[in-house]
């Protein structure tokens, strides 16, 4: 996994409460392997693109000045829904590696830190505020820095953030976090020995 | 009851809370074999295959003709079947009258018990969580590591109780109360909580409807949703195929009566709903949480002070295609889809059935069972019959119309009457417009063309 540490780019600002994965990346593109090289335009497929594949303007994604974030700042409950993990590759394949919001959709949330991306819990009013600014001059960048847990907004302001203790840590090493998972074998073998012990019936019966 | 199956999972401690928790059942789908792969390919192994079980739902059509409905999602359906023979993971595959939704057939099966954990790659795993199991959804990279290592890294989330107290009057169903709770709490209001649904009301529902509940947690934000396990619960999974029997069965049953939350349990979160309150429910926008009873009028966004709000209503009516101060009983729906993990067990097709006998259906219709064994048991009952003679159309199991991605669709622009879960843009289909509601409102609606109040309906 690329790790994250410092991060400077473009933000665009997404107004609209609980945007879920599905309009993120529709369900008929869930079947696309990710590495295929269009896999960056599924993402907001539908409010993107019209049907004959031209930009829809409205998006603002579409806007000049917007094009190519690699930050995205969003309302309450971003990636709510689904728990589709193909809606962090697609903003990931787009090349976003930041998502800050006042709440993310739990599974969303996890999702994220398993593919590089940092998530970032930012004040309702805090994120309402840097959107505004966004809004007003297309283009600016925020530096999301996750050693200090810090958001620098294009005014100069700072604002700090909580973040995991263990999401922190892989994303700041990179780690594959199943082959640290593997180094806990021992205490693994241990809790099924006790299990299969104490709580026998918790393992099915094999009725196949 | 959270916090004593959380603790009895605990294999390590990480750093910042997180825990490594143990996993005791994975349930896989066709959506979730890319995990298979790329286990496969940094050479692991699948650490218990004991404890997953897989089945075919999202990808599979569920017209009786072909189950698959084109190369690619046949190509995810046999890898499925591939990787699980590999394993030697127990698969109800295509051509299995076991084979159905997965989260209808874990409880099916005996899989799904009281105070086990299990997860899958999907968000309404908490289905299970009617039964007093942790059960949350997950995505691919985690679906990867639980086959790994049978365990996950997991933060506690908070705990939040919701109460709901008396009786349901004649009409409301268990879709009803979760519709109301969504729009009581919202659809972020749930976010980094585990729910217990608790009270009367919740305690005098059979499985089917405890499941309907706990299905729909994610859409109020909540990964978790369980419900104390009771003499209800123990009479439901006695004596099923995967269920523990002989003495496995009394050494689980003394255990599962320890779960209930104890008198003096505190929650982060508390919130109660009076069942007499509960209309049947129905959507009139593009979240769950943007339900109203069926006697009231899609709202106005010019009245609510949030512009943000404001401006979501805007575009979500726009999407609908609906204008303020409509009566909800006046709008008039271009199909029905009964069926999904929320609405799709015996009880919900007997609720639909009881109103549709005698009826015609006037726009299309289709049923669509949760599993091979539900369609065979309401056949049994001649359910079918009163669908089909209806004019409806009797479907094979799988996820269907709900997921939008196994070819069962609806149109650009068509308004669907539905008892799936989520109403958001495009789920049904790109440009389709989604109103949630009851099986017994679902069929109201098939047979009068408009979404309709049941209980006018005399059933």
């Amino acid at each position: 996994m690329q790790p994250f540490t410092r991060l400077t780019a473009v933000a665009v600002p997404i107004d609209l409460p609980n945007v879920d994965t599905d309009r993120v990346i529709p369900a008929r593109f869930l079947r696309k392997d990710r590495s295929v090289p269009e896999y960056a335009s599924f993402l907001f497929r539908d409010v993107r693109f019209n049907a004959d594949g031209s930009e829809r303007p409205e998006f603002i994604l579409n806007h000049q000045g917007f094009r190519g974030a690699g930050i995205v700042v969003a309302a309450e409950n971003f990636g709510c829904g689904s728990s589709r993990e193909a809606a962090v590759w697609a903003l990931g394949a787009y090349g976003v590696r930041s998502v800050i919001a006042p709440s993310l959709g739990d599974i969303f949330h996890q999702n994220c830190f398993k593919n590089g991306l940092l998530p970032v819990i930012l004040p309702g009013n805090v994120a309402a505020d840097l959107r505004r600014q966004l809004h007003a001059q297309p283009g600016l960048s925020i530096t999301v820095d996750l050693e200090a847990q810090t958001v620098t907004t294009p005014d100069g302001s700072r604002h700090r953030f909580d973040v995991d203790a263990f999401g922190k840590e892989m994303l700041l090493s990179g780690r594959d976090e199943i082959g640290l998972t593997l180094g806990y074998e021992a205490q693994i073998a241990e809790f099924e020995a006790h299990r299969a012990r104490e709580m026998a019936w918790a393992v099915p019966p094999l009725a196949y | 009851m959270f916090e004593k199956v959380w603790a009895r999972h605990v294999v390590a401690e990480g750093p910042g809370g997180h825990v490594l928790l143990y996993i005791d059942r994975h349930l896989l789908h066709e959506g979730t074999t890319a995990a298979f792969g790329r286990l496969a390919k940094s050479g692991r192994r699948v650490r218990r295959p004991d404890l997953a079980f897989a089945t075919a739902d999202h990808y599979v059509q569920t017209s009786p003709a072909s189950p698959a409905p084109d190369a690619e999602a046949r190509t995810m359906i046999e890898s499925l079947a591939h990787h699980t023979a590999d394993q030697r993971i127990v698969h109800f595959g295509v051509g299995d009258l076991r084979r159905g939704i997965v989260h209808v057939i874990g409880p099916e099966q005996g899989l799904t018990v009281p105070g086990i954990t299990l997860v899958c790659g999907d968000s309404h795993t908490a289905t299970h969580g009617a039964f007093g199991a942790l059960a949350f959804g997950i995505g691919s990279s985690e679906v990867e590591h639980v086959l790994a290592t049978q365990t996950l890294w997991q933060k506690k989330p908070l705990t939040m109780r919701i109460s709901v107290e008396g009786r349901l009057a004649t009409g409301i169903s268990a879709k009803d109360v979760i519709l109301a709770i969504i729009a009581t709490i919202g659809a972020g209001g749930g976010v980094r909580h585990a729910i217990e649904y608790a009270g009367s009301t919740i305690r005098a529902m059979s499985m089917d409807e405890r499941m309907t509940v706990c299905n729909m947690s994610i859409e109020a934000g909540a990964r978790a949703g369980m419900i104390a396990p009771d003499e209800t619960t123990f009479a439901f999974i006695e004596g099923r195929p995967f269920a523990p029997r002989g003495d496995a069965w009394a050494q689980a049953l003394a255990h599962w009566k320890t779960l209930p939350s104890d008198a003096g349990a505190v929650f982060d979160r508390e919130v109660t709903l009076t069942a007499a309150d509960i209309a049947p429910t129905v959507t009139w926008g593009t979240s769950p949480q943007d339900a109203l009873p069926i006697t009231g009028r899609v709202p106005d966004p010019a009245a609510v002070a949030d512009a943000g709000r404001r401006e979501s209503m805007a575009r979500a009516l726009a999407y609908m295609g609906l204008r303020p101060g409509t009566p909800l009983g006046e709008i008039t729906v271009n199909r029905v889809f009964i069926g999904s993990c929320t609405n799709s067990r015996l009880e919900d097709l007997r609720a639909a059935a009881c109103v549709v006998k005698g009826r015609r259906a006037v726009v299309p219709a289709w049923v669509v069972p949760g599993s091979g064994l539900i369609k065979r048991a309401a056949e049994a009952e001649g359910l079918d019959r009163v669908f089909v003679d209806a004019g409806f159309e009797w479907r094979d199991a799988g996820c269907s119309m709900c997921v939008g991605m196994n070819g069962d669709l609806a149109g650009e622009g068509e308004r669907v009457a539905s008892t799936s879960n989520r109403n958001f843009e495009g789920r049904q289909g790109k440009g389709a417009r989604t109103h949630l509601m009851s099986p017994a409102m679902a069929a109201a609606a098939a047979v009068t063309g408009r979404l309709s109040d049941v209980r006018a309906l005399g059933v």
